[in-house]
């Protein structure tokens, strides 16, 4: 109640302070936001609309047949695979690195931040080149590998590698400031009341943090998902087997089989705009609660 | 804040963890790479990764990324400026698309601006009578640079807009600024971090970049063939050496890059004095 009343005023306030000596004339805004929203035409919606007409292009039966080719269906399922597996794995590091960070004073925490932070600075080619160098033909276990004929290169591991290191950076990053800024009261008070670490775990940080971490998994999962240029590089492009959707795109694109693989293609965007969504709906949540806490307190 | 001993538990264990993963999974993969290049002789690292070819591709990769950068430096202020100061139907849609490119894979990226930039395409078709092609072109390279890297400058100038005093502008209203003395005196001087920090994610992004660019270049060596698509090339006709090469060539920049983005941070958050 008290929320949408201060809304109600902000929003006067903002009409207010905004009057005629701090806008603008109104012929200046409109050729702004006209200026905006062609730039944001011309490099978003636009291409974002020809993703669906090119993939309905051919009529609908050619659309559900391009989804239930075997090649595809098994790239759908590679791609489920391959973020069921990183998107766990990055979401415990990413607690247990935020955990380390926010709570503890230690030597070299800058250093560590920015080390998290490398994956994001390394071209996606080169994360994929780093695992053929290790687990390659050639690689530090290459011989050792082929030995025991468990391939990582030119299979699923090679690809869940890759998928793990391109995503590795997004939860920490998202949780760690989160955990900085909500302190470490409660967790003492928990300790206090006899609470063992792992209760103060599920009982206070996680509920905390939870929107943040939601946050962090759903970007997580829509690069997970997506990745072309690392996993492209590990794969071998072996069709019905090591194939993720991206890949599956790609190659139906050179064969020129056009409405195919904007087929496929538009699943992807379809998940970009559940991932918009939901990250939008994320963000208008913990604003929420953000103000509610402000007029609690 | 008072120091006092630290009681919470778990500090070995996340720490350690922390530690291990990020070995295992970054720093040990990513030391192989400059492993790999000491099979090389100096002499033979460099004719790599000065070859003519890979040259024109830094250049190719460099400029365009320079340049789609500076679009974004441009158009994404315009678009904080407008998504936060204005009101206008479709605003919070249009703010949420803001996005896209972080969300949509790259491929997709890649073929749909290729679809619509190519000679038959909805755009390209009324480019191409006038002498512009877009599509298997440099420019096509930039276009999908400028695509890649949309969000970054909006999103780090939006919330610092935001916060923005009123009071500030009032105050150089009344001593008889007009709005575009305001605006470049007052406004733009505090967005300066967060434009630079922006402008150089974009710019870093771009660099690496291999997805939404190959379908749109054309791959023609010396015109439109960018750095990351030479080391695929490379490592596709085995010369593993020769691809590590010039992928350290690329991660020494992109270190520095990071680090120039990190000290931007710390002086973006002392300018704008908030409380750490």
């Amino acid at each position: 109640m008290s929320n949408s009343s201060s809304s109600q005023y902000s929003n006067y306030q903002n009409k207010v302070s905004h009057s005629r000596a701090t806008s603008e004339p109104a012929w200046i805004r409109w050729v702004l936001i006209i200026t905006t929203l062609l730039f944001l035409s011309l490099f978003l919606f636009v291409p974002l609309v020809a993703v669906f007409t090119e993939a309905l292009r051919k009529g609908f039966d050619t659309y559900i047949t391009a989804l239930t080719d075997p090649d595809a269906l098994s790239a759908i399922k590679l791609t489920l695979i391959a973020a069921a597996i990183a998107v766990p794995l990055n979401l415990v590091f990413g607690v247990a690195a935020a955990w380390a960070i926010a709570k503890f004073e230690f030597k070299g925490k800058s250093i560590l931040i920015t080390l998290i932070d490398l994956p994001f600075a390394v071209s996606p080619v080169i994360a994929g080149l780093i695992y053929v160098l290790i687990f390659g033909l050639q690689g530090w276990f290459g011989s050792y590998l082929s030995d025991h004929d468990f391939k990582v290169i030119f299979a699923i591991p090679g690809i869940v590698l890759a998928t793990i290191f391109v995503t590795f950076p997004f939860i920490a990053r998202e949780l760690i400031p989160l955990m900085q800024a909500q302190g470490k009261d409660e967790e003492e008070a928990g300790l206090v009341l006899g609470a063992s670490g792992w209760q103060i775990l599920w009982r206070i940080t996680l509920p905390n943090i939870k929107w943040g971490l939601l946050y962090g998994v759903i970007l997580t999962n829509a690069r997970a998902m997506g990745e072309f240029g690392a996993v492209s590089v590990v794969s071998g492009h072996i069709r019905g087997l090591t194939n993720t959707m991206p890949l599956h795109v790609e190659i139906l694109y050179n064969e020129y089989n056009y409405s195919a693989a904007f087929a496929v293609a538009s699943l992807l965007a379809l998940l970009a705009l559940v991932t918009l969504v939901l990250k939008s709906f994320v963000e208008w949540k913990v604003a929420r609660n953000a103000s509610n806490n402000e007029h609690n307190s | 804040m008072a120091k006092h001993k630290n009681v919470l538990p778990g500090f070995n264990l996340t720490l350690g963890y922390t530690l291990l993963y990020l070995s295992l999974i970054v720093l040990i993969p990513l030391s192989a790479a400059f492993i790999k290049t000491t099979e090389l002789s100096f002499d033979e690292f460099w004719s790599v990764v000065t070859a003519p070819r890979v040259l024109a591709s830094y250049k190719l990769t460099f400029g365009a990324s320079l340049i789609g950068a500076l679009i974004n430096a441009v158009f994404g202020l315009l678009t904080a400026w407008v998504l936060v100061r204005y009101t206008f139907p479709g605003k919070k849609i249009i703010d949420a698309l803001v996005d896209l490119p972080f969300a949509l894979p790259t491929a997709v990226a890649g073929i749909a601006l290729t679809a619509v930039y190519a000679g038959n395409g909805w755009l390209g078709s009324l480019l191409e009578p006038h002498g512009i092609k877009v599509a298997f072109t440099p420019i096509g390279v930039i276009i999908a640079l400028t695509f890649i890297g949309l969000p970054f400058v909006v999103r780090t100038v939006q919330p610092v807009l935001e916060d923005l005093e009123a009071e500030t502008e009032e105050a150089a209203a009344s001593l008889g600024a007009n709005r575009f003395q305001t605006f470049t005196k007052v406004i733009l001087p505090t967005l300066w971090p967060a434009l630079l920090t922006g402008f150089a994610l974009a710019f870093a992004r771009a660099i690496g970049e291999y997805g939404s660019v190959i379908f749109i270049a054309g791959n023609v060596p010396f015109v439109s063939e960018i750095t990351p698509l030479i080391i695929i090339t490379k490592l596709e006709q085995y010369e593993y050496s020769s691809a590590t090469a010039i992928a350290v060539v690329m991660l020494v920049i992109s270190f520095l890059l990071l680090f120039a983005i990190n000290g931007l941070q710390w002086w973006a958050t002392r300018r704008n004095g908030s409380s750490y």
